[in-house]
């Protein structure tokens, strides 16, 4: 079964966009330890033969591929944190 | 007629319409009530008085100029702070939304104000509607009405505890993994979780898209029926909305109970239902068998899975729905940031709970290459195998019973320093959200002067026949006419 270290919590943070305290990398590695041991009973399953299921819609439906007005640009642009020139603005990327 | 605030849904409709009693009074007295109560309760984060007025008397004027009466005519309803309203507050409880104001209204609240409803304002939840307790909201906890020291359960609290109290007469909330179904059970009022896609789920922020549904609170099944016929039904705004006609569900409940087959999972009850939760379970299977139900025990062998599953499958729908909290198109944003990865980091660690927090991680985890197959994968397998043994259940029964939650409603702190006890609050619950299928939950006593719930799981898309059992169920019991005694 999966061993969750501290090591692994950092790798995983970093995938997920998250800035971990030490102390939150500490238990988190403790706390998804002990959640997934409890997650291992599904593991002595049978599930050789079963399809997964992803959702539980009744049936896709698709609309038809018309362009319409979508949410005004003005408007969207409103609820953002910082904005200009019809853009969302971000600090440097590089 | 009976105080403004004990009135159903069914009796404000039929005052407003009849003009004995105008909207605008019905709002003003909640509007009063909630001023005065809700400060020792907590239920709502947003209040919208005047625009609460505004609508009642947007309805009061349609009657008095010879209009039709709407379906919710008048009818003061609460609305859980996940459904956008055009230029009102969302936080889903989180500081990550503070400042929010969308641009748009979900159509489930867009229908219930079409029909005549006015919102009162928006209630507490836990963070992002993860929690069974709302002692996630990074607002404040809120208060069960029937005993001030105990939560009113999660996510969806602050509507449930809203109208067990009297601070609102309908409320809307959400169900991923019990989160209508859990806190109506703890706080004594009835709950629906419509099959999954029978609601639109356009302008409510998203958890775990393939299990989220939208729901209403009330107190008895007559008021719930009322609700569900409004909002329920196909929107072009939201894809996994289903084409499936909508009933009239008040007519639909009319039916009564006589010769239905109540299927019980005993094998799946045998261990951790607290004594008080069991016994008021067995007295509403007695009280079904007296308005013509029989009960048959049905074996659901993977359940017991449901909640590993579910806490698979859940967290990681939620670490991609949340991947979009990043402080650059609307909230909040950390400041003093060196550049765009650590404005993401920042603004995620400052903005987002421990429980959020803790769940992106699992989700991120389960689908991180190495554990995709052995944890995500096999837990949409596992899925397939639950949702199966509902269907077999159904070839011999057409409702499922079970007691809503495993106790009455826990002491604040109680399981907030551990998560899986948390997660073990929603025992049964989870599973009718692995299989899409529709749940009501209803109150059937109390224990330790704490209100018990059960719940009945229909066939997908049979919400008719819960509402049926649930009407037939209220015809013969007394258990919803109950108040909390703090706030009779």
């Amino acid at each position: 079964m999966a061993k969750v270290t501290v090591q692994t919590v950092e790798h995983v943070a970093r995938l997920a966009h998250l800035s971990l305290t030490a102390e939150e990398k500490e238990s988190f590695a403790r706390e998804l330890q002990e959640i997934l041991s409890y997650a291992e009973t599904i593991q002595a399953l049978d599930t050789a033969a079963v399809e997964p299921m992803s959702h539980a819609a009744a049936g896709e439906v698709l609309r038809e591929d018309e362009p319409r007005p979508s949410l005004d640009r003005e408007r969207v642009l409103a609820a953002a944190p910082d904005a200009a020139d019809g853009l969302f603005r971000v600090p440097r990327v590089l | 007629m009976a105080e403004l605030h004990r009135l159903d849904a069914t009796a404000v409709v039929e005052a407003v319409a009849s003009r004995k009693v105008s909207a605008e009074d019905v709002t003003v007295a909640h509007l009063d009530r909630i001023a005065a109560l809700d400060p020792s309760l907590r239920a709502y984060l947003h209040l919208l008085p005047e625009r609460a007025l505004e609508q009642a008397r947007q309805v009061d004027a349609a009657l008095a100029a010879g209009g039709p009466a709407p379906p919710l005519a008048g009818v003061p309803v609460a609305v859980k702070d996940i459904f956008d309203i055009e230029g009102v507050p969302t936080t889903c409880a989180s500081r990550v939304l503070e400042g929010y104001r969308p641009p748009f209204t979900a159509t489930a609240v867009e229908r219930l104000e079409a029909a005549g409803a006015v919102v009162l304002g928006k209630t507490n939840m836990d963070e992002f509607a993860m929690g069974s307790s709302t002692e996630n909201s990074a607002y404040h906890p809120t208060r069960n009405p029937w005993d001030l020291s105990r939560v009113p359960g999660g996510s969806s609290g602050g509507s449930a505890a809203a109208v067990s109290a009297g601070l609102a007469c309908l409320a809307l909330g959400t169900d991923t993994g019990g989160s209508v179904r859990q806190p109506a059970a703890l706080c004594g009022v009835v709950g629906l979780k419509p099959t999954y896609g029978r609601v639109s789920r356009y302008g409510v922020v998203a958890f775990a898209s393939s299990l989220d549904q939208v729901g209403p609170f009330a107190r008895n099944v007559e008021d719930v029926a009322l609700v569900a016929s409004v909002i329920a039904g196909r929107d072009p705004l939201d894809a996994t909305s289903a084409a499936v006609p909508v009933p009239d569900f008040r007519e639909a409940m009319r039916g009564g109970a006589l010769g239905l087959r109540v299927g019980v999972p005993w094998g799946f009850l045998a261990e951790g239902v607290e004594q008080g939760v069991m016994a008021a379970f067995r007295q509403a299977l007695s009280d079904l068998e007296a308005v013509g139900a029989r009960t048959v025990e049905v074996a659901l062998p993977h359940v017991p899975h449901a909640i590993a599953t579910y806490y698979i499958v859940a967290t990681a729908e939620a670490s991609s729905n949340l991947a979009r909290y990043d402080g650059v198109r609307y909230g909040f944003r950390a400041e003093g940031v060196r550049d765009l990865r650590s404005l993401y980091g920042e603004t995620r660690d400052r903005g987002l709970g421990r429980e959020v927090k803790r769940r992106i991680m699992l989700g991120t985890f389960v689908l991180s290459t190495g554990y995709y197959d052995a944890y995500y994968l096999r837990a949409q397998k596992v899925r397939t195998l639950i949702r199966r043994d509902f269907e077999a259940a159904f070839e011999a029964c057409d409702v499922v019973a079970m007691p809503t939650t495993p106790t009455p409603a826990f002491r604040f702190g109680e399981k907030t320093a551990d998560p899986l006890q948390m997660y073990l609050a929603d025992v049964f619950t989870v599973p009718a959200n692995l299989a899409g299928l529709p749940g009501l939950s209803l109150p059937c006593g109390l224990a330790g002067g704490l209100p018990v719930g059960f719940q009945l799981l229909g066939r997908p898309f049979d919400e008719a026949t819960l509402l049926r059992a649930g009407h037939a169920y209220q015809q013969a019991t007394d258990h919803h006419r109950r108040t909390p005694p703090p706030f009779s």
